[in-house]
């Protein structure tokens, strides 16, 4: 390299360790605010638009997301009964990746029983 | 003013000095840092944006269903349960639902069939027509026009004519739905004329929604009933604190930052000793060793926090997420192809900064003022 060309290289960097680390931290600051205000923006943007997904949900009377579709209970998240995950067998274990993402659902209403209120 | 700021600069020249003497060594640290920061915060950011459009697209389901048990197991709801709800006071709307789950040995993939309601006249549907989700259409190539076969369990099958695909902006509730007429349905599932999977009940009064869910336990003592309420805090607990995914990254978390933390805090290495000996001996002041410590886990701390972060919200926002798609989609074959509008929980990051960002701080700092305070001469030796 020749010495005019080095040392035009040595100035477009910044010589000094804290110039180089704050100028690091300022970016990545500045990365981080770009986000929020892109989620900012981005909310406004859908609120303007028709919400395709909510009017699907009134007309076709859905209830849950299709993001788990590998077992019913995890298909329908708020609509498995206490007995859907225990399909194989009374003491058969979690065996669906899936199973280890969500919780089933925790209001275990009163199964079969006549009297409501006695599980609560 | 200026004076302070030149100080923090100077020191901040030697801290980046001094880490640059071990550079791979730092490097590799930041590395690890970042990662985990962006693991973290990819599932956080998901989580989020995924409770926010549940909660968003759940405001129009059912506001009471009511689902038929025996012996804790599902049971088909007939249309007498249907005429007993019709009779309750508040419910203008009482509907059976027909769906259904079919495994297609085709694509090895789970589809829900439900037949639309007659209240939509945008779904109707002839007997031999469906309407798919982009799922669906995506797993088995088929375009509007073309047909799609079904086959049941029990040797029925469906020869079914594409009419439309349902769009792929609503794939998060839909990619997997095959819609066909009350005929078909019946058919290929083998149901009575009477029979229906669950009843949907609407309810005229929001405020009433509660008293309605208590007559309809009432009037139908087999049933259990599940609200809109329900609904919506199945999602609203998907991805939280508590639970799964996000508990087990976190405990991983917590215990490596635990394990780094018990190794600084537990001493200096002689190297690190003798530097700041050095330091003391040739007129440090200890609060500016220490303050140069403190610069030197900040610097870390913070670049790798705010890199990290920044790397998720790409990651989820911008390519939608494909590190996570395999653990989320586990053993299904049929993954929706969603672009989720961004949503922040600002909570949960600032706890994931505080559990990570305070504790490495507090390991860096806490055994360099034990040697900055003790004499230089033994600290040399």
């Amino acid at each position: 390299m020749s010495p005019v060309t080095a040392r035009s290289a040595r100035h477009t960097l910044p010589r000094r360790g804290s110039s180089l680390a704050l100028g690091l931290l300022g970016v990545l600051l500045l990365a981080c605010l770009a986000a929020l205000a892109h989620t900012t923006w981005a909310q406004r943007q859908a609120a303007r638009q028709p919400h395709l997904s909510a009017a699907m949900v009134q007309a076709l009377r859905l209830t849950d997301l299709a993001l788990f579709t590998e077992a019913r209970y995890t298909r329908h998240l708020s609509q498995a009964d206490t007995f859907s995950a225990f399909q194989d067998g009374p003491v058969a274990l979690e065996h669906l990746p899936a199973g280890s993402l969500v919780m089933p659902n925790r209001t275990f209403p009163p199964s079969g029983f006549a009297d409501a209120g006695s599980l609560r | 003013m200026q004076h302070w700021f030149n100080r923090q600069r100077y020191l901040i020249d030697y801290t980046v000095a001094a880490m640059a003497r071990q550079r791979g060594k730092n490097l590799g640290l930041w590395l690890i840092y970042t990662t985990l920061i962006f693991v973290l915060a990819s599932v956080i950011l998901l989580g989020s944006a995924l409770r926010r459009e549940a909660a968003q697209v759940f405001q129009g389901s059912p506001d009471v269903v009511a689902q038929g048990l025996r012996m804790g197991r599902h049971e088909m709801s007939h249309a007498a349960n249907i005429e007993k709800l019709q009779a309750l006071r508040g419910a203008p709307r009482v509907e059976g639902r027909l769906w259904g789950y079919l495994y297609d040995t085709s694509s090895g993939a789970n589809y829900t069939l439900q037949v639309p309601s007659p209240h939509e006249p945008q779904y109707a549907l002839a007997d031999g027509e469906a309407i798919i989700g982009e799922g669906v259409a995506r797993l088995r190539k088929v375009n509007v026009g073309r047909s799609i076969y079904l086959v049941s369990p029990a040797g029925p099958f469906l020869n079914l004519k594409v009419k439309a695909i349902l769009p792929e902006a609503t794939a998060l509730v839909s990619s997997d739905l095959v819609l066909v007429s009350d005929a078909d349905f019946r058919r290929f599932f083998q149901l009575g004329a009477d029979e229906f999977t669950d009843i949907a009940v609407f309810v005229r009064n929001p405020k009433e929604v509660t008293k309605v869910a208590e007559k309809v336990t009432i009037a139908l003592r087999q049933h259990r009933v599940i609200t809109k309420a329900d609904v919506l805090r199945t999602y609203e607990a998907v991805f939280s604190w508590r639970e799964g995914l996000l508990l087990a990254l976190l405990s991983g978390a917590v215990l490596a930052f635990g394990i780094l933390a018990f190794d600084k805090a537990s001493g200096l290495s002689a190297q690190e000793k003798r530097d700041i000996g050095i330091l003391k001996a040739i007129g440090w002041d200890t609060g500016d060793i220490v303050r140069m410590k403190l610069w030197e886990a900040m610097l870390v701390s913070l670049t790798a926090f705010l890199a990290g972060f920044a790397l998720a919200y790409a990651h989820v926002f911008f390519f939608s997420a494909p590190l996570l798609e395999a653990v989320l989609k586990g053993w299904s074959t049929l993954y929706p192809r969603v672009a989720l509008t961004p949503s922040i929980d600002g909570v949960q990051i600032a706890t994931l900064g505080l559990l990570t960002v305070l504790p490495y701080l507090a390991a860096i700092v806490v055994p360099v003022w034990r040697s900055a305070s003790a004499d230089p001469d033994a600290v040399m030796r």
